[in-house]
């Protein structure tokens, strides 16, 4: 593992990545079977049932995130609010659910920007290589040579910092910046295993078969690179709903009174010492979902036995 | 000849890197001015507007600045009363960030040095899996959160360690640690993770090797065949993640200073934006980004250095 590295300095290597490190489960050599399993399951029920409350929260026997009741303010659980109140009375609950319907359009709204226009790119570097590519990758490299958070931080910054902005505008461009932040590392996936699988026999007799080059990259090549890409968007949609907790921090995350899980703690942080719930509840939620979106990811590229080498 | 190649594309990438920068004004939805000095009078604007060449071309703006960059002249905090220049702090706050990603990474090896060596001797104990199951929660805990609530409990509750604000290591190096040491374990929590789990995976890898068959054979200790001859390969791994966990690293110092108000260079972006201060901003974007392209190229020298391969592959 150690002989493989790539000597040029500002093109990170790209067998190795600390995103990526996470798609080597923990349990890989306890399983590597076909199966989910009960921890797949859950995981997925976890996504799912949360992906359909945050969907039906408008018609949800829940009061509205931003209606205030003043007698549950920075309570713990009570009787009617099981999650207790925030610095204001508002339904924690509620505020959960709605804030998943942000942080989970954040996560998967950004990763699927990513996805398309890194997708694309890869695949068509990888199939042609060429001129394209060595147009396209030192591109995508430069955006490599600026730390991840700190390229989200600058975009969403400057694209929300002008005036008139509100608050659809404002998630509009959370969703811009972290998508374009995931561009180039889902495009290096894509383009890796797409280089790979462009040498196998059956690519070459389909093109023996007279096979156009659209039709080889689509039904002979999309197909197996698939299952890499989704290993790793699925990691990207947890590091994009932390991420954009990270910038609800900094003061330019989805804007409030919407809540985003994101939102919810970093406006929580002053509540800390007299209502610890508000950050806690909320964090136990984030810290379950990215760790079901990182179980899932791990188990698609067991599954599918996406080598390492190739990420 | 290859040293040469590389700092060629370092050079590339830094002018790229600056120009990236520089464009950030030009994102700006709006007028600059307007974002700057909302309360300005019109006198006041258009000098500002004047200092930062709003009239000119994006190429004499971007050729400016970066001469200006060059010379260490980064810019001001733009106020109604008056400009401090952004260079005076970036030098109290940088020592900050880099102390702090310094420690963090120290912490995180310490950890995960021992832990990921007895995990892949001890392949499928309970300690084994009691450490991966632990690994893989701690790549899911989002560092805010953590540092919200380690600042809570271990802080507020419990008193053992100061929670906000910091103390230069010259000033008192006792006092400088009771501030650094909850951003530094809440930084080194996911590093500990990634390294732990990658030495498991490289050792194991290692461990059926000839050579340790061999160690083993002549008798030696088993502390001794792990630390001494099967570590040594996983070194030349380690340093290429830790290298390309700069990044990430970076981002989680940023974060981790505002929630425990460490004066570094991540409380200085979190005040810039909050005063829409965009050409301080932009500087500071431009020194973490050629920060990181630094930190590569050493990585990647050093480990030229450090690999007989690379180091004998190039001279022949």
């Amino acid at each position: 593992m150690h002989t493989s590295r790539d000597t040029s300095i500002t093109q990170l290597d790209p067998n190795i990545l600390p995103t990526i490190e996470a798609i080597e489960a923990p349990s890989s050599g306890r399983h590597g079977g076909d199966k989910l399993g009960t921890a797949g399951w859950i995981s997925i029920g976890w996504i799912g049932g949360l992906a359909l409350l945050a969907v039906l929260a408008p018609v949800l026997p829940i009061p509205d995130p931003n209606e205030s009741f003043p007698e549950i303010a920075r309570m713990g659980p009570t009787s009617g609010h099981i999650l207790g109140g925030d610095a204001i009375g508002r339904d924690m609950l509620s505020r959960i659910i709605w804030g998943a319907r942000a942080s989970f359009i954040v996560g998967f709204g950004a990763v699927a920007f990513g996805l398309v226009l890194g997708g694309i790119l890869g695949l068509i570097t990888g199939f042609f290589r060429g001129r394209v590519d060595s147009i396209i990758t030192p591109l995508m490299n430069v955006l490599l040579a600026i730390p991840q958070f700190v390229l989200a931080l600058s975009l969403v910054t400057v694209l929300a910092s002008g005036e008139g902005v509100d608050a659809t505008r404002r998630l509009a461009v959370v969703v811009l910046g972290l998508g374009v932040v995931s561009i180039p590392l889902l495009g290096r996936i894509t383009r890796a295993n797409t280089l790979a699988w462009s040498e196998r026999e059956f690519v070459l007799a389909s093109r023996a078969m007279g096979a156009k080059n659209w039709r080889i990259m689509m039904r002979e090549v999309l197909p197996n690179v698939v299952p890499a890409m989704l290993s790793i968007a699925l990691l990207g949609v947890g590091i994009a709903i932390v991420a954009e907790g990270g910038l609800s921090l900094f003061g330019v995350g989805v804007q409030l009174p919407t809540p985003s899980w994101g939102n919810m703690i970093a406006e929580g942080r002053d509540q800390m010492r007299r209502a610890p719930h508000i950050v806690i509840f909320t964090s136990i939620v984030l810290f379950l979902t990215v760790m079901a979106l990182n179980y899932l990811g791990d188990a698609v590229s067991r599954r599918f036995g996406v080598r390492e080498s190739v990420l | 000849m290859v040293i040469l190649k590389k700092l060629g594309q370092l050079a590339v990438t830094v002018i790229l890197v600056t120009l990236f920068a520089s464009l950030l004004l030009e994102l700006l939805p709006g007028d600059p001015v307007e974002v700057l000095i909302p309360s300005g009078s019109d006198e006041q604007r258009a000098d500002l507007r004047e200092e930062l060449q709003l009239d000119q071309s994006f190429a004499v703006r971007y050729s400016t600045w970066l001469g200006n960059f060059a010379q260490g002249d980064l810019g001001n905090y733009y106020t109604v009363s008056s400009d401090r220049p952004v260079s005076d702090r970036l030098w109290d706050s940088l020592p900050v960030s880099l102390l702090l990603m310094f420690y963090a990474q120290v912490l995180a090896l310490l950890i995960a040095i021992p832990v990921g060596v007895i995990t892949a001797y001890r392949k499928g104990t309970w300690f084994d899996r009691m450490s991966n199951t632990s690994a893989f929660a701690m790549l899911a805990i989002p560092n805010f959160a953590l540092g919200f609530v380690l600042q809570y409990y271990l802080g507020v509750k419990l008193g053992w360690f100061k929670t906000s604000g910091y103390a230069a290591p010259s000033d008192s190096f006792v006092e400088h640690m009771q501030f650094m040491i909850l951003p530094t374990i809440t930084l080194a929590v996911g590093q500990v993770a990634i390294y732990m789990r990658l030495l498991r995976t490289d050792m194991i890898a290692t461990l059926q090797q000839d050579f340790i068959l061999m160690a083993k054979a002549k008798g030696l200790k088993s502390k001794r065949i792990l630390f001494r001859h099967a570590l040594r390969p996983s070194s030349l791994t380690l340093l290429t993640v830790a290298g390309l966990n700069v990044g990430t690293l970076i981002g989680g110092a940023l974060i981790v200073e505002v929630v425990f108000a460490l004066p570094g260079m991540g409380l200085m972006l979190f005040e810039a934006i909050g005063k829409r201060q965009i050409v301080a901003f932009q500087s500071m974007v431009a020194v973490i980004a050629i920060l990181y392209i630094l930190v590569n190229f050493a990585v990647d020298l050093l480990y030229t250095v450090l690999d007989p391969r690379i180091r004998h592959a190039h001279k022949s």
